[in-house]
């Protein structure tokens, strides 16, 4: 089992999100978060004043999969969060030891 | 006129009826201040912010019905001649002597009044944001409207300094310049904010910022053509130069950003919409024409490049009451000086430069706003050194990172997901980081 974690540009959410339906996943977590890469920050102007922002807003989703799908669904949220511009995020894997279904106790692969 | 007549001239219903929903207007520039200066402030001092302008509506109502107005007006109501000319008595100490069968007339206009006695001290909050007492601002408040707003209000209107000629329709001297100078007194007592001016301190809602500045616009009618106490031509005229000048003004600023730092920003706007505003609020009842526009466009400008004076001069006024509100009613109520026109309203009072009257307005302008700064200042220095020595203005250090709204109130204004992580900046610690520093 493995967990795909992606940063992505938040306008890009509804594409990833409607790719991974597509794609026949079960479910997903998002949220909102802030950060920074080689996209760096921003500056923004009050009262003739520059502040420079450097942590950007950015979405993580979060997808618990089977070891097979891997490479297809990173495939997937590759292809729908590219813009082909500087800040397009990340997306990683990682192993994942155990999981449980809350509500019926199923564990492992079944809970996916 | 004496006293009587004037209340009697004043006795109408329409003029009660006006002076009323006027108070009510005036009464709601405070919360709009408090959104004004709330959502400039950072999301972790917010509340701390609003919570001191409706300080301001919880105890200066009181303090001025009981005391306030009868020190202000008592033995001279209205610039009726025979006053003391620099103090009232205690004629209508708490209501006494304040009847009904007038028409109201008397009544009403101790609730007019008592809405600028509530708004001017408010007006100083955006100096001192982030960083002062609690405590030290409840005391600080309504002390200082009866110490310096008070005593100025009387000199201005019936008092040493009206008598003179100098000329002040809704307050450009007693409220605009008043709690201006006052704000830069209190913040030199102060200090400055930890990081400043090095560490950015960005709004953390502009949206705020554009609502409280729709609500002091329209509040601003009631405060300037209700200043004329009569529903009259005169009022209707204060009303259309309180919509020309704010509208000029915040152009004005608008543009000089655009052309400067290459943006049109909602916050310059939103400040040269105030600066039209305290600019014209001196002269609300004294100029006409195309003169409202030019007073607008002359504030805007100016008050643009003012706001920048903090950080070279290194005084940390956060909210920028000395830029907009010291020099945009210092400008407003000068050029009353150039512009009065007392042929128009067929009212006597001095002519300004432009209308044949030569330099003595201007003068009399000069004269007026230089005794109201060199009292205000001396006074508020000497009201925040006394509570600085005794229960101290400003909030340990830890309570300045970690945000003035969970410290002294027990309360926060955005959890978690309602905005307020992105708001935040470089260099400062997210909310949640530096409460664990702090050990809050």
């Amino acid at each position: 089992m493995r967990l795909v974690t992606a940063i992505i540009k938040p306008h890009k959410l509804d594409d990833v999100k409607d790719a991974l339906k597509g794609a026949g996943l079960a479910g997903t977590t998002i949220s909102e978060v802030k950060g920074f890469g080689r996209q760096g920050g921003h500056t923004e102007t009050y009262r003739g004043t520059e502040y420079q922002i450097d942590f950007v807003p950015k979405v993580r989703v979060e997808v618990v999969i089977d070891d097979g799908d891997m490479d297809r669904v990173v495939d997937v949220i590759v292809k729908a969060a590219s813009t082909g511009k500087i800040g397009d995020g990340k997306v990683w894997v990682t192993p994942v030891e155990a999981i449980v279904r809350i509500r019926t106790g199923e564990q492992g692969v079944d809970a996916i | 006129m004496t006293e009587d007549e004037l209340l009697a001239a004043a006795a109408t219903d329409g003029n009660v009826a006006w002076v009323l929903i006027a108070s009510a207007l005036v009464l709601f520039m405070t919360p709009g201040l408090a959104f004004f200066y709330g959502g400039m402030d950072r999301s972790r001092n917010v509340l701390n912010m609003l919570m001191m302008n409706f300080w301001c509506l919880l105890t200066i109502p009181i303090l001025w019905v009981v005391i306030g107005f009868s020190l202000a007006q008592g033995g001279g109501l209205l610039e009726a001649e025979g006053a003391n000319d620099f103090i009232g008595n205690f004629d209508y100490f708490a209501l006494r002597d304040a009847p009904i069968d007038d028409g109201g007339v008397f009544l009403v206009s101790i609730a007019f009044l008592g809405m600028f006695a509530v708004i001017t001290p408010a007006l100083i909050s955006g100096a001192v944001a982030d960083r002062m007492k609690f405590v030290a601002w409840a005391i600080f408040a309504p002390a200082w409207m009866l110490l310096v707003f008070v005593p100025v209000f009387r000199w201005v209107y019936g008092g040493f300094l009206g008598d003179r000629g100098s000329l002040d329709f809704a307050g450009g001297t007693v409220i605009h310049v008043n709690a201006g100078i006052a704000a830069l007194a209190a913040v030199l007592v102060l200090g400055k904010r930890k990081g400043w001016p090095g560490q950015g301190h960005p709004p953390h809602s502009m949206p705020l910022v554009m609502i409280g500045t729709g609500i002091l616009w329209f509040g601003w009618f009631g405060f300037n053509a209700g200043s004329q106490l009569a529903a009259d031509g005169r009022a209707v005229q204060a009303f259309m130069n309180t919509f020309l000048a704010a509208s000029a003004a915040g152009l004005a600023w608008g543009v000089v950003e655009r052309l400067r730092d290459g943006h049109f920003t909602n916050l310059g706007a939103a400040s040269g919409i105030v600066a039209g505003l305290v600019a014209i609020t001196p002269g609300a009842g004294f100029v006409s024409g195309m003169s409202p526009i030019y007073i607008g466009l002359i504030a805007g400008v100016i008050c643009a490049f003012a706001v920048g004076l903090k950080t070279k001069a290194g005084y940390d006024d956060a909210l920028d009451v000395v830029g907009v509100h010291f020099v945009g009613g210092l400008v407003g109520s000068l050029l009353i000086g150039l512009f009065a026109n007392p042929e128009f309203f067929g009212v006597e009072f001095k002519e300004g430069l432009f209308e044949g009257g030569g330099l003595s307005l201007l003068g009399e302008q000069a004269l007026a706003n230089a005794v109201t700064i060199v009292y205000s200042f001396v006074v508020t220095t000497l009201l925040m050194l006394a509570l600085k020595v005794t229960i101290g203005v400003r909030v340990p250090e830890e309570v300045e990172v970690a945000g003035l709204d969970l410290a002294e109130h027990s309360e926060t204004a955005y959890h978690e997901g309602g905005g307020s992580t992105l708001a935040e900046t470089s260099g400062t610690p997210s909310t949640a980081t530096a409460f664990e520093q702090a050990g809050v």
